[in-house]
């Protein structure tokens, strides 16, 4: 035991410098793509994004990793040895808003460029967070979808939500309401609330499709409400009379694409991301941007970001998905 | 019963330095020299006393209960809800903090918990004779069930600054309170199990608990006292790890009974009971903190470290069958 430690102590010491100077020798920026767990398909896509940004780049190098678990002490010991790496940048998708904080900060004392994207870190632990999309945009595409596919002269949409006290859902729905003016052939006749149950959604959606014999669309902005309701309208054989869209997962909406029962949907698009959070991650480790309030970043093809107050900002609006791309994505997440 | 074996019986004992040749604790002293040696010679960042430092976060909190564990698997028990009862102390250290305790409260909230939930395990073992495998996967559910109640989605945060340096402080230069704490605590058990009559005891109760009654060891009491002093090291490792991520949430410590129950066996512990030692326990986790640290560095997937482990135990599980029947196959020809 007591050779093991002297050795520990000793070659510790002796190699400080060694290791400095061979840090120093890499010319790649190394930027660290930190997902909440290896082996999901969404993050496997935005590591395909990454890989499409560091091309782009050139001299980039993507390190992608994450812990076998969606824990903040996994994603802490990953970083722990990004950090021992002296890596140019991390972009973490956090397991936990606060447990990542004093790892990541010391990440930034140490000269790492440090940003979270998808699932964000507390301010004082990053530079900036990328959030896929606005509660605005988002509302804004919910409508945009569902009157894309109205007949001529419009016709009456109901929402249904997850439940009524769902901050995001509820947020988008306001969203949503300040756009109708916007677009005179959508008759919003009533928001109804299937609690992100299957069955509760489907029975709502049930409601909907005998109460409002006009109704031409339903928008339900969550995963689960969105099958329900794309279900129950091919259950009342309403196919091609109401369409079913708002925001879903391609790998559960790939069957309801191509039977017609919803025209398309929206949700961010994982490729995107990636691809994103690696621009603005070298942006910002070589110096080209700074994040502070206000600044615009670079995303490379998917255009700029612009930071809020909270250093803070929007990719882009939802991704759509319809039967053009449905087969590409379905097996991704 | 009439069967008889010949046994060879040898004229002396092996001299002191032939046994320690040849015992498990220098066969680990020379993996671990192996593993140093690998992880120096494959990334130019291992040998850096920081680094090094923050490597050994990763598995001080999991070896401080791995040491009561030592004890307690040699008395022919085990504990498998230790995990669990980090996340019960640090969710009451977190209420605790809700109602306005300081740091000396936070800790002994945290030691009382896990003392409190030690001896509700040592309760139902040796009040009722229940096998403790069978009653610690019954309270690793009830204690994380409870976490879970009180916090669902939520988290525990703020605490307070002084609070942190019990999982971020430093006592000198790269040596933390967490390896101190360690090294302190793994000299009391040391001290406690092999130079103690408790500890003796403790070996008898393991390889004879019948045997060990009747030589008036009380060894209900014993056994008590063990998931007791458990329970207070799972507590110690809760103060530690909620202050080095300064949030708490439910799923706190996911499935670590396995690395640290990984740690005992891999330090030499018969996990039938009866035999082992704690400083070959000790070089066992240094031995996975080094490993894992070598394989973050190395950026290889934490799922490839788990099948690593899996392999691990299994080779030191069979490793010494296949030696005595190597050996006694010369024996007995």
């Amino acid at each position: 035991m007591s050779i093991a430690r002297k050795l520990l102590a000793a070659a510790a010491t002796a190699a400080f410098t060694l290791a400095a100077a061979q840090a120093q020798a890499q010319d790649n920026v190394r930027i660290a793509l930190v997902v909440k767990a290896l082996g999901i398909g969404f993050f496997e896509a935005a590591h395909e994004g990454a890989q499409e940004a560091a091309k782009e780049l050139g001299n980039v190098e993507v390190i992608y990793t994450g812990p076998t678990d969606t824990t903040a002490e996994g994603q802490i010991e990953v970083i722990n040895s990004l950090i021992a790496q002296n890596v140019d940048a991390i972009a973490v998708s956090a397991n936990d808003t606060d447990a990542l904080v004093p790892t990541l900060k010391r990440a930034m004392d140490r000269g790492i460029t440090v940003i979270s994207w998808d699932s964000g870190v507390a301010p004082e632990g990053r530079q900036m967070h990328l959030n896929p999309s606005s509660n605005q945009l988002i509302g804004e595409m919910c409508v945009k979808m569902a009157a894309d596919h109205l007949p001529e002269g419009g016709g009456d949409v109901a929402i249904l939500s997850a439940s009524a006290t769902h901050t995001n859902q509820n947020n988008w729905i306001a969203e949503m309401k300040k756009v109708l003016p916007d677009y005179p052939g959508v008759n919003l006749v009533t928001t109804v609330y299937g609690d992100d149950l299957a069955d509760k959604s489907y029975r709502e959606a049930q409601g909907l499709i005998q109460s409002y014999p006009n109704l031409k669309a339903i928008i339900a902005p969550t995963s689960v409400g969105i099958v329900a309701a794309a279900q129950a309208v091919t259950d009342a054989g309403k196919i091609g009379e109401i369409n079913v869209t708002g925001l879903g997962l391609p790998s559960e909406m790939a069957g309801h694409v191509k039977s017609g029962a919803s025209k398309s949907f929206a949700i961010w698009n994982p490729i995107d991301l990636g691809y994103a959070a690696t621009m603005i991650a070298y942006n910002l480790a070589t110096g080209q941007a700074t994040a502070e309030p206000g600044a615009e970043i670079d995303m490379g093809r998917v255009g700029t970001v612009t930071l809020d107050e909270n250093r803070e900002g929007a990719m882009a609006e939802p991704f759509v998905y319809d039967a053009s791309n449905i087969d590409r994505f379905k097996d991704i997440f | 019963m009439s069967e008889t074996t010949q046994r060879f019986i040898p004229d002396r004992l092996e001299s002191r330095w032939t046994s320690l040749l040849k015992s498990w604790e220098t066969l680990l002293v020379a993996v671990a020299v192996f593993v140093f040696v690998v992880n120096a010679l494959s990334s130019p960042y291992f040998l850096n006393a920081w680094n090094l430092s923050d490597a050994t976060f990763n598995f001080t909190e999991k070896a401080m209960i791995a040491m009561a564990m030592a004890l307690l698997i040699i008395a022919g028990e085990i504990d498998l809800s230790v995990a669990a009862i980090i996340a019960l102390a640090s969710t009451a250290m977190g209420l605790a903090l809700q109602y306005g305790a300081g740091t000396p409260e936070l800790v002994l909230v945290g030691l009382f918990v896990g003392l409190a939930c030690g001896a509700f395990n040592g309760w139902l073992v040796t009040g009722f004779g229940l096998p403790s495998i069978v009653v610690t996967i019954g309270t690793m559910s009830l204690f994380r069930g409870i976490a879970y109640i009180i916090l669902g989605d939520q988290a525990f945060t703020g605490y307070p600054a002084d609070f942190a340096w019990f999982g971020q402080g430093y006592v000198w230069w790269v040596i933390s309170f967490e390896l101190v704490l360690f090294a302190l605590v793994a000299l009391f058990f040391g001290v406690l199990l092999h130079c103690t009559g408790f500890g003796r005891q403790v070996y008898a109760i393991g390889n004879n608990p019948t045997g060990a009654l009747f030589s008036g060891v009380r060894v209900a009491r014993v056994k008590f006292v063990l998931f007791l002093m458990t329970g207070l090291m799972s507590g110690l490792a809760a103060i530690c790890l909620t202050a080095r991520l300064g949030s708490t949430r439910p799923s706190i410590a996911f499935a670590w009974e396995l690395e640290v129950v990984t740690m005992v066996v891999l330090g030499g512990v018969n996990i039938l009971g009866g035999s082992g030692s704690i400083p070959g326990v000790f070089i066992a986790a240094i031995i996975m903190g080094l490993v894992t640290f070598g394989f973050g560095l190395a950026n290889v997937p934490g799922i490839v470290m788990s099948i690593f482990t899996g392999l691990l135990l299994i080779a030191v599980i069979g490793a010494p069958i296949l030696w005595h029947r190597l050996r006694g196959e010369k024996t007995l020809p």
